[in-house]
C-alpha cells in the first residue's frame, strides 16, 4: 500500500474524503456542504503546490511517482503509474485552481440538491487530475470516461431548459471518439505488452503505416473533446446549458484534456504520423479559428458567443502545438492555461450578471459599465485577455503560436499562421462587439426589468470580487513575466521536439 | 552591462504614470468626496506624468553627454524559447529621448489643460464621477507610450503600440453611452471600436512583418536584426520589401494613412484634451516613429520606401481635400493631423528621417494647440449656451439639439473669445506654413527633400500645403470673424486659466520650435543630434525656390480663403460659398468622398452577412439541425426502435437492464429527472457495450 502515500496518489484522490464527509452531512445544511467542498478544494490546491514544490523544473522526464503492477493478467500489463512532467504540470495547477473557484462560484447560484453537486463536482476534480497524471494508458482511458459521468450529471440536473438533450448530447458524443481510442489502446497494449507510456515511446517502432491509424483513432477522441472543428457541434448545447460552474470547469479543464491528448499520446507515441500529419491538422486548426471568430460575432447569447469563441481559441492550441517546435508547443500549452484563465473569468462573470437577469440575449443588456463599474472593469480585462491584448496572457501564447507556426518546419508553410493571424482581428470584432453591447452605449431594457421586479442590479460583492480576482492576477502575470511558466515546460518540451523525426 | 548618469531610472518613465493612475484608482473615489477631489485627481495625474517628462529629461541629458552613445537599460526577461529572446530593456538613444520628451512634454501639458476642461465637460455631460476614469486612463496613455518608445525590441515596442491602442478605444468611448452632442446614443461607442477593430488590421500586418523578421534575420531586438539585413537584402531582396511593406500597414494602422485612416476622423468622438494628446501629438505619430526606428531597413528597399512616400504624399493630398468641406471645428482638425502625417511619413519614406522627426516635434507643439483652443471654443459656446438656458429660464424639455463644435454655429469669437483666438491664430500660422513659425521650417525641410528626390511626392505635398492654408483660413474666418451665427456664439464665454497657460506655453513652442533645426550653417540641431542614432545625415541648406513656392502658395490660399468666407462673412443658414463653384466635388468632400459608406458596404456588411450565414445557416441549420440532429441521431433513433427495441432489446436486455436497474437504485434517485427511453436506451446501451468489450477482453 506504499502508493498510497505517493504525492501525485494524494492529489489525485484527496478529494475522495470530502465526498465521503459530505456523505455524512444532511442535504439541508446547504452552507456546511459549501464549505466542506471549498475547504476540500482549496487543500487539494494546498497539495498542488506541494507537487510543485518537489517538483524539478530542470528534469525533462516524468517525477514525483513510480509504477506500480497493477492487472496482470494473460500477458497484460496494466500499471498503477501517476507521474508529472513539464507537460501535465501547470494543467494539474490549472485543474486545482480552477475547482475551487467554481465551487465559489456556486455559492447563491446552486441552491436545489447542493449535496449532490457538491459530490459530483469533487468527483470530476479527481477525474481531471487522474486523467493529466496518468502515466499508464489503460489508466488514463478509466479516468478519461470517469471524467464523463460527473459532469453529465452536472449539466443534466443543475442545467437550463434543455439540459438533458446537452448531457446526453455531451455524453454520447464523448464516447463515440473514446471507442476509436479504446481498440487503439488495446492493440497498442497487446503490440507493446504494456500499457505503460514511457515505455511504449522507449519501445517505438511501430510502423509507419499502423503509426497513421493509431494517430486517426487517437485524434478521433481528443479532436472531439478539443472541440476541433467540424466536430464543435456539441460544445455550444454544453455550455449554453451548463450551470456557471460546469462551464467554467468545462471551458477551463475538460477542453485541455483533449489537447493535452494529443500532445502526451499522439506526438510522442505516433512521431511520424505527427510529422505527417501536421499540416492537416494546422489546416483543421485553421479554419477552426477563422469559422469560431465569424460564428461567434454572430450570436445573439453571450454564452454561446463565448462558446463559439472557445472553438477559435483552441484551433490556436492545436496549430501551435502542430507547429512541432518549440515555440509552437510552448505556446500551445500556455494557450491551454490562459485560454482556462480568461474564458473562465468570462463564464464566471456572465454567470454572476445571469443570476440577477436570468438572460443571456446580449440586445437586451447596454450601458452596464456605468450601472456596474467594477463588473464592467474587470469584464474589460478579462475580454482584452481574451483577445490577445499584449501585456496580458493571451498575447504571450498566441504569439508564440503564431510565431512557431510560421517558421513550422512539420507544417511547412507560413500561409496557415498568416491566415490564423487574421483571427486576431476578428476576436476583436466579436469580442469588443460583445462588451460595447452589453457595457456600453445606452441603458439596455433589462436594467428596468429587474428594477421592476423590485431589486436594482447591483455591483459584484465582495464573494464575487474574491472568486474572479485569483484569476486577473494571473491574466496579468502571465502576461508581463512569464518566464517562470516557460520555465516550468521548457526541458520536457525540448526533449520532445528532439526526439521528433522533422524533415 | 554597466549603466551611466541616470540611466538606471529609465523603468520609471513607465512606473511613474503607473503610480500616478494606481493612486487615483485606490484613492480617486475618496478624493471625488472632498470639495477639492477634483484638483487632488488632476495634480497626481500631471505630476505623474511630469515626472516622466522630467525622468525623460535626464536620459536626454544622460545621451547627450555621452555623446549620442546608445544605452540599452536591462530590466526582466519576457518570452524566453529556444533562439526567441524577447526582454523588457530601455533604448535610450538620441532618437527614443527625443520621442519621450514630446510624448511627456506635451502630455503633461495636456493633463494640466485636461483638469479644467474634464471639470466643466462632466457637468456638461451630466456625470461628475467619470471625472476620476479619465485621469486613470490618460496616465495609463502616457506609460503605454512610454513603452512604445523606449522599447529595445520590435515586440516591446508593440506592446506599447496596442496599449495606446487600447487607451484610444477607452478614451474615444469615454462618453460611451452617448453621442458627441450628449444624446443617448451608440455613436460614441461604435467610434471607440471602430477605431480599435482599424488599428488590429494594421497590427495584423505588423505582426506578420514580425514573423518573417524573427524566422529571417533571426530576432526581434533592434541592432540585431539590422545587423542581419544587409545580408538577406542582398540574398533574398523580397523578404526585405515584404517586411518593410507589412509594417507600413500597421503604420497605416496607427497613424491613419491610406487605407487605414478612416478611424481618426471619428475618434474625435473624444473629449479634447484626447483628441490633441492621442489623435493629433503622440500615439497617430507612432508609425513615423517605427519607420523612422526601422531606418536601416527601408533604406535597404528604395522601392519600399517608394511605396511609402506615396502613400504619405496621396493621404496628406486626399485628406486635405476633406479638411476643405467640413463644418465640424475638430473634424477639420481631424483630416487636417491625417494630412500632416501624410506629410511626414511622405518625408521619412523618402529617407529624409530628421525632415519627418522635425514636422512630427512641431506639429506636437501647433496641433496639440489647435486641438485644445478647438476644445476652447467648444467649452466657450457650451458655456454661451448654458447660460442661456438659464438665463431665459427655459424648460429643459424643450431643449434644442445645440453642436458646440459646428463652425457654422460659430463667428465673432475674436471679440467675446480673445485669448483663444490670439492662441488660434499662433497655431494656424505655424500649420499653414508662414515664416517664422515652427510648422515653415520642418513643412519646407520636407518639400526640399522630396524636391530632391521624387518630384511627384513634391508636387502632390505642395498641392497639400496649398490646401492646409486654405482650410485653416477659411477656420479662421468662419470661427472668429464675421458675426455671431448663433446667440450662444454671441455669449461665449472665455476659458479659464488653468486651460489657456498651457495653450500659452505650446503657443510659445509654436512659434520657437523651428528654432529646433533651422537650415543654416551651424543651426542644424535637430539633424545633428537624431544623426547619433541615425547615421551621418546630410544637412539641408535653404532652397529659396522652394521657400518661397510655398510661402507664396500659403499666402495666396489664405488671400483666397479671405476673399470667400472672411469678405462677406457666413449668414446663420447659407450654404458654403464653394459650393456652387465646385459642385459635386464639394459634395465630394462634405461627404468625406463616401470612403465610410464604400467601406461598410464592401467590407463591414459582407462580414456581417457571412458571419451570419456560417452561424445560422451553415452551423446551426445544416450542421447542428439537420446533421446531428436528423441524420445520425435520427437513424440511431430508427435502428434502436424498429430493430434493435423490438427485437433483442425486449427481450434479452431488458432482463439484464431490470436486474442493473436494481442495483443501480440510488443513482435512480438522483437520476429521477433522467427517465424517459431516450437517455436509458442510449447510456445503458453504451455503458453496456463497454463493459462488455472489457469483460471479453480482461478474462479472454
Amino acid at each position: 500500500m506504499e502508493f498510497l502515500s505517493q504525492p501525485l496518489t494524494l492529489l489525485t484522490f484527496f478529494p475522495l474524503l470530502g465526498v465521503l464527509a459530505l456523505a455524512f452531512i444532511p442535504g439541508e445544511r446547504k452552507n456546511l456542504l459549501r464549505w466542506t467542498a471549498l475547504v476540500t478544494t482549496l487543500v487539494t490546491f494546498g497539495l498542488s503546490l506541494w507537487v510543485l514544490s518537489m517538483f524539478d523544473a530542470s528534469n525533462p522526464s516524468l517525477q514525483l511517482g513510480k509504477p506500480y503492477d497493477w492487472i496482470t493478467v494473460a500477458g497484460w500489463n496494466i500499471q498503477y503509474h501517476l507521474g508529472v512532467d513539464g507537460l501535465s504540470i501547470l494543467l494539474v495547477l490549472l485543474t486545482a485552481f480552477l475547482t475551487p473557484i467554481s465551487i465559489l462560484s456556486t455559492w447563491t447560484a446552486v441552491e436545489e440538491r447542493v449535496k449532490d453537486f457538491m459530490m459530483f463536482f469533487l468527483l470530476l476534480e479527481v477525474g481531471m487530475m487522474g486523467v493529466f497524471l496518468a502515466q499508464d494508458l489503460f489508466l488514463f482511458y478509466i479516468f478519461w470516461e470517469f471524467t464523463l459521468v460527473p459532469m453529465y450529471f452536472l449539466i443534466g440536473i443543475w442545467g437550463g431548459p434543455r439540459r438533458i438533450y446537452a448531457a446526453v448530447k455531451f455524453f454520447l458524443y464523448t464516447m463515440a471518439g473514446s471507442i476509436l481510442m479504446l481498440l487503439a489502446i488495446l492493440w497498442l497494449g497487446i503490440y507493446q505488452q504494456t500499457f505503460s507510456v514511457p515505455e511504449m515511446i522507449a519501445k517505438g517502432g511501430i510502423p509507419n503505416g499502423v503509426q497513421f491509424w493509431l494517430f486517426l483513432a487517437f485524434t478521433a477522441a481528443f479532436a472531439i473533446k478539443v472541440p476541433m472543428w467540424p466536430l464543435h457541434s456539441w460544445l455550444p448545447d454544453a455550455h449554453v446549458e451548463a450551470p456557471t460552474a460546469g462551464s467554467v470547469i468545462l471551458a477551463g479543464v475538460l477542453l485541455k484534456m483533449g489537447t493535452y491528448g494529443f500532445l502526451r499520446f499522439n506526438i510522442p507515441l505516433f512521431p511520424q504520423a505527427a510529422v505527417q500529419m501536421a499540416p492537416w491538422i494546422a489546416l483543421f486548426a485553421t479554419i477552426g479559428i477563422i469559422y469560431g471568430a465569424a460564428v461567434s460575432y454572430a450570436q445573439s447569447d453571450v454564452k454561446k458567443l463565448v462558446a463559439y469563441s472557445s472553438v477559435s481559441h483552441l484551433g490556436f492550441v492545436m496549430l501551435g502545438m502542430f507547429a512541432l517546435n518549440e515555440q509552437g508547443i510552448e505556446g500551445a500549452i500556455l494557450q491551454m492555461i490562459n485560454h482556462g484563465l480568461s474564458t473562465g473569468a468570462l463564464f464566471l462573470l456572465i454567470g454572476m450578471i445571469y443570476e440577477q437577469t436570468h438572460t443571456r440575449e446580449i440586445k437586451v443588456y447596454g450601458g452596464l459599465w456605468k450601472i456596474t463599474p467594477i463588473f464592467g472593469t474587470i469584464m474589460l480585462i478579462a475580454s482584452l485577455s481574451s483577445m490577445g491584448l499584449p501585456g496580458l496572457n493571451g498575447f504571450v501564447g498566441e504569439f508564440t503560436i503564431l510565431l512557431g507556426a510560421f517558421g513550422s518546419q512539420a507544417i511547412g508553410s507560413p500561409w496557415f499562421a498568416g491566415i490564423s493571424a487574421a483571427g486576431v482581428i476578428m476576436a476583436a470584432v466579436y469580442i469588443l462587439y460583445m462588451f460595447q453591447k452589453m457595457f456600453l452605449g445606452p441603458t439596455g431594457s433589462i436594467v428596468e426589468e429587474v428594477k421592476h421586479h423590485g431589486h436594482a442590479l447591483r455591483d459584484l460583492n465582495w464573494r464575487e470580487i474574491l472568486t474572479v480576482l485569483p484569476l486577473l492576477i494571473f491574466i496579468f502575470w502571465i502576461g508581463l513575466y512569464p518566464k517562470p511558466f516557460f520555465d516550468l515546460m521548457t526541458p520536457t518540451v525540448h526533449n520532445l521536439v528532439a526526439a521528433l523525426p522533422l524533415p | 552591462m554597466e549603466t551611466h548618469g541616470f540611466a538606471f531610472l529609465a523603468p520609471w518613465l513607465i512606473f511613474a504614470p503607473l503610480v500616478g493612475l494606481l493612486l487615483n484608482i485606490l484613492l480617486g473615489g475618496w478624493f471625488m468626496k472632498q470639495p477639492w477631489g477634483e484638483r487632488a485627481i488632476g495634480a497626481i495625474a500631471a505630476s505623474a506624468s511630469g515626472a516622466a517628462f522630467v525622468v525623460s529629461a535626464l536620459l536626454a541629458y544622460t545621451v547627450s553627454a555621452a555623446h549620442g552613445e546608445l544605452m540599452t537599460v536591462p530590466f526582466a526577461q519576457w518570452i524566453h524559447i529556444g533562439t526567441l529572446e524577447l526582454d523588457w530593456t530601455f533604448r535610450l538613444d538620441s532618437l527614443s529621448t527625443t520621442m519621450m520628451l514630446v510624448v511627456s512634454g506635451v502630455g503633461t501639458l495636456i493633463h494640466i489643460y485636461a483638469i479644467g476642461y474634464m471639470h466643466e465637460d462632466v457637468r456638461f455631460k451630466n456625470d461628475i464621477p467619470r471625472y476620476q476614469r479619465f485621469f486613470v486612463f490618460l496616465n495609463l496613455f502616457i506609460a503605454a507610450m512610454m513603452i512604445l518608445v523606449s522599447g529595445d525590441s520590435y515586440m516591446m515596442l508593440f506592446v506599447g503600440w496596442e496599449g495606446v491602442g487600447l487607451c484610444s478605444f477607452l478614451l474615444i468611448g469615454f462618453w460611451y453611452d452617448m453621442d458627441t452632442l450628449g444624446r443617448s446614443s451608440w455613436a460614441n461607442s461604435n467610434a471607440a471600436k471602430k477605431a480599435f477593430i482599424t488599428n488590429r488590421i494594421g497590427d495584423f500586418g505588423f505582426l506578420i512583418a514580425g514573423f518573417l523578421m524573427f524566422w529571417r534575420l533571426g530576432s526581434f531586438q533592434f541592432d540585431q536584426v539590422f545587423a542581419a539585413a544587409p545580408a538577406l537584402a542582398a540574398s533574398d531582396h523580397t523578404t526585405i520589401i515584404l517586411i518593410t511593406l507589412f509594417m507600413l500597414i500597421g503604420v497605416a494602422g496607427k497613424s491613419a494613412q491610406i487605407p487605414l485612416y478612416v478611424w481618426l476622423p471619428d475618434a474625435m468622438a473624444g473629449p479634447t484634451p484626447v483628441s490633441a494628446l492621442i489623435h493629433a501629438a503622440t500615439m497617430v505619430t507612432a508609425g513615423v516613429y517605427l519607420i523612422t526606428r526601422s531606418a536601416p531597413l527601408y533604406t535597404l528597399v528604395p522601392e519600399a520606401q517608394y511605396i511609402v512616400a506615396m502613400t504619405g504624399a496621396v493621404t496628406a493630398l486626399f485628406a486635405a481635400t476633406i479638411a476643405v468641406g467640413q463644418y465640424d471645428i475638430k473634424k477639420v482638425l481631424a483630416y487636417s493631423t491625417i494630412s500632416q502625417l501624410g506629410f511626414m511619413v511622405a518625408a521619412v519614406g523618402m529617407g529624409a528621417y530628421v525632415a519627418g522627426m522635425f514636422h512630427l516635434i512641431t506639429h506636437a507643439f501647433f496641433k496639440a494647440l489647435l486641438f485644445l483652443s478647438a476644445g476652447s471654443v467648444i467649452l466657450g459656446l457650451e458655456r454661451g449656451h448654458h447660460h442661456l438656458a438659464h438665463g431665459h429660464g427655459h424648460g429643459d424639455h424643450h431643449e434644442e439639439v445645440f453642436d458646440p463644435g459646428d463652425m457654422r454655429n460659430m463667428g465673432g469669437l475674436r471679440k467675446t473669445m480673445p485669448v483663444t483666438f490670439w492662441l488660434y491664430m499662433i497655431g494656424t500660422l505655424a500649420l499653414a506654413g508662414i515664416v517664422p513659425f515652427a510648422g515653415f521650417w520642418s513643412k519646407d525641410e520636407i518639400l526640399l527633400d522630396a524636391n530632391l528626390h521624387y518630384t511627384g511626392v513634391y508636387w502632390i505635398l505642395t498641392i497639400a500645403a496649398f490646401l492646409t492654408a486654405f482650410y485653416m483660413g477659411r477656420q479662421i474666418w468662419m470661427v472668429f470673424f464675421g458675426e455671431a451665427r448663433h446667440e450662444a456664439a454671441a455669449h461665449a464665454e472665455e476659458s479659464p486659466a488653468v486651460m489657456t497657460v498651457p495653450l500659452m506655453v505650446l503657443a510659445a513652442l509654436s512659434v520657437l520650435g523651428g528654432a529646433l533645426n533651422l537650415p543654416f550653417e551651424g543651426f542644424h540641431n535637430l539633424t545633428h543630434w537624431l544623426g547619433h542614432t541615425l547615421g551621418e545625415v546630410e544637412a539641408m541648406p535653404l532652397n529659396g525656390v522652394v521657400a518661397g513656392v510655398s510661402t507664396v502658395l500659403a499666402l495666396t490660399a489664405i488671400f483666397v480663403s479671405w476673399l470667400l468666407y472672411g469678405r462677406n462673412p457666413l449668414k446663420a443658414g447659407q450654404p458654403d460659398p464653394l459650393k456652387k463653384p465646385l459642385g459635386l466635388a464639394f459634395t465630394g468632400m462634405e461627404n468625406k468622398w463616401f470612403v465610410d459608406e464604400g467601406y461598410w458596404f464592401a467590407i463591414v456588411d459582407r462580414y456581417v452577412d457571412i458571419a451570419r450565414f456560417l452561424a445560422d445557416k451553415i452551423d446551426w441549420e445544416f450542421w447542428h439541425d439537420f446533421v446531428h440532429e436528423k441524420v445520425i441521431a435520427g437513424t440511431y433513433n430508427w435502428l434502436s426502435n424498429s430493430a434493435l427495441n423490438e427485437g433483442l432489446d425486449k427481450r434479452v436486455i431488458d432482463a439484464i437492464a431490470n436486474g442493473l436497474g436494481k442495483a443501480t437504485q440510488w443513482l435512480s434517485g438522483t437520476t429521477r429527472k433522467f427517465q424517459n427511453g431516450f437517455v436509458r436506451s442510449y447510456a445503458l446501451s453504451v455503458f453496456l457495450g463497454v463493459v462488455i468489450i472489457l469483460g471479453y477482453l480482461l478474462l479472454k
